[in-house]
């Protein structure tokens, strides 16, 4: 009895600990931008009849931490993303500033439609920690 | 100790700066290089042939839509009049341009009473299918028609309003929605130059 005790009470402290930093210490990013890029020669592999996803159809950002947009056409032709067209070598930055789901027609996907969530910046302690499971999830599955 | 406490208030001073927005930082869509914005030949509402270069020395604010919308374009044509409005004098520097997406169904005189009823500043574009196609595909400007169950159609189509700056080039790119308080942001920054 006493044996179990000795490991689940550090076990439990570090578990303790770890929620208190995920929940309270500030989250910190190196930069606001989701950048996509559009690569050299995609134009010609859908011509070719190849799938080439450059952008997922649903996009997810949060305000405060990952709130702006970024797309670069790097490849020879010009693309069109959701509002607007981008010539080649051409960078489109497009910054959000309230949360909601925005929907744009988009040519790069198969379905024409590109959805973008901007959700709130997480405020609370459990907010902080949801989004950083579900960003180190989504970092670890790809 | 007088050093000290200069010190301290020049670091929140720099620690202030830091985390503010950039005053000159675009609440549009931002397109990097500036690129000329296609121009236009159309028709305008004004009686005049509808070249961008007419209004070089303005910002220009390009969108597309329909005499016909009963959803979008009433909003968007609100919004701009509304910041207009809001620019007071700096608004004969602003030119706003809405070219139709329907040519059978909008002629320049009733493009020229749908957007008198906003501000009878701005000019429509209008022509024919070829020329609104050409215009719509150097834009990146999706349209398709809905038809109704008694025959008549209504339009789905891209929503964003261009910003084009005084030289002519294409810089922004404002999404749908925006209140007319982010054009009047953007417009003063523009109008800068």
């Amino acid at each position: 009895m006493r044996r179990g005790w000795k490991i689940s009470l550090p076990f439990a402290a570090v578990l303790l600990a770890g929620l208190g930093w995920a929940g309270f210490a500030p989250i910190d990013v190196s930069s606001h931008e989701q950048t996509f890029d559009i690569p050299k020669g995609t134009y010609a592999q859908r011509r070719a009849g190849n799938l080439v996803e450059i952008l997922p159809d649903r996009i997810r950002l949060t305000l405060g931490l990952n709130d702006v947009l970024l797309i670069r056409n790097h490849d020879d032709v010009p693309q069109v993303f959701g509002p607007t067209i981008m010539m080649p070598g051409q960078s489109f930055r497009l910054p959000f500033e309230r949360a909601a789901s925005y929907q744009f027609a988009c040519s790069a996907h198969a379905s024409g439609q590109l959805t973008i969530d901007v959700e709130p910046e997480p405020a609370t302690p459990w907010a902080r920690i949801h989004w950083r499971v579900r960003e180190w999830w989504e970092r670890h599955k790809k | 100790m007088r050093q000290s406490l200069v010190l301290c208030l020049l670091g929140v001073a720099a620690l202030v700066q830091a985390a503010a927005p950039a005053a000159d930082t675009l609440k549009a869509g931002v397109l990097t290089p500036v690129m000329a914005a296609p121009n236009l030949k159309l028709s305008g509402t004004d009686g005049k042939l509808l070249d961008l270069e007419r209004f070089r020395g303005k910002v220009v604010l390009l969108a597309f839509g329909f005499s016909n919308c009963g959803e979008v374009c009433p909003i968007t044509l609100a919004t701009l009049a509304g910041a207009r409005k809001k620019l007071g004098a700096d608004a004969a520097n602003v030119q706003v341009v809405y070219v139709t997406v329907d040519p059978e169904r909008d002629t320049a005189a009733q493009m020229k009473k749908f957007l008198g009823a906003f501000d009878p500043t701005f000019i429509g574009g209008v022509g024919t299918r070829a020329e609104i196609d050409a215009a719509q595909a150097s834009y990146g400007i999706s349209s398709a028609k809905n038809l109704n169950a008694d025959g008549s159609y209504t339009i789905g189509h891209s929503s964003s309003i261009y910003m084009i700056d005084r030289a002519g080039g294409l810089r922004a790119v404002m999404p749908y929605g925006h209140p007319s308080d982010d054009f009047v942001h953007d417009l003063k920054i523009l109008l800068r130059g």
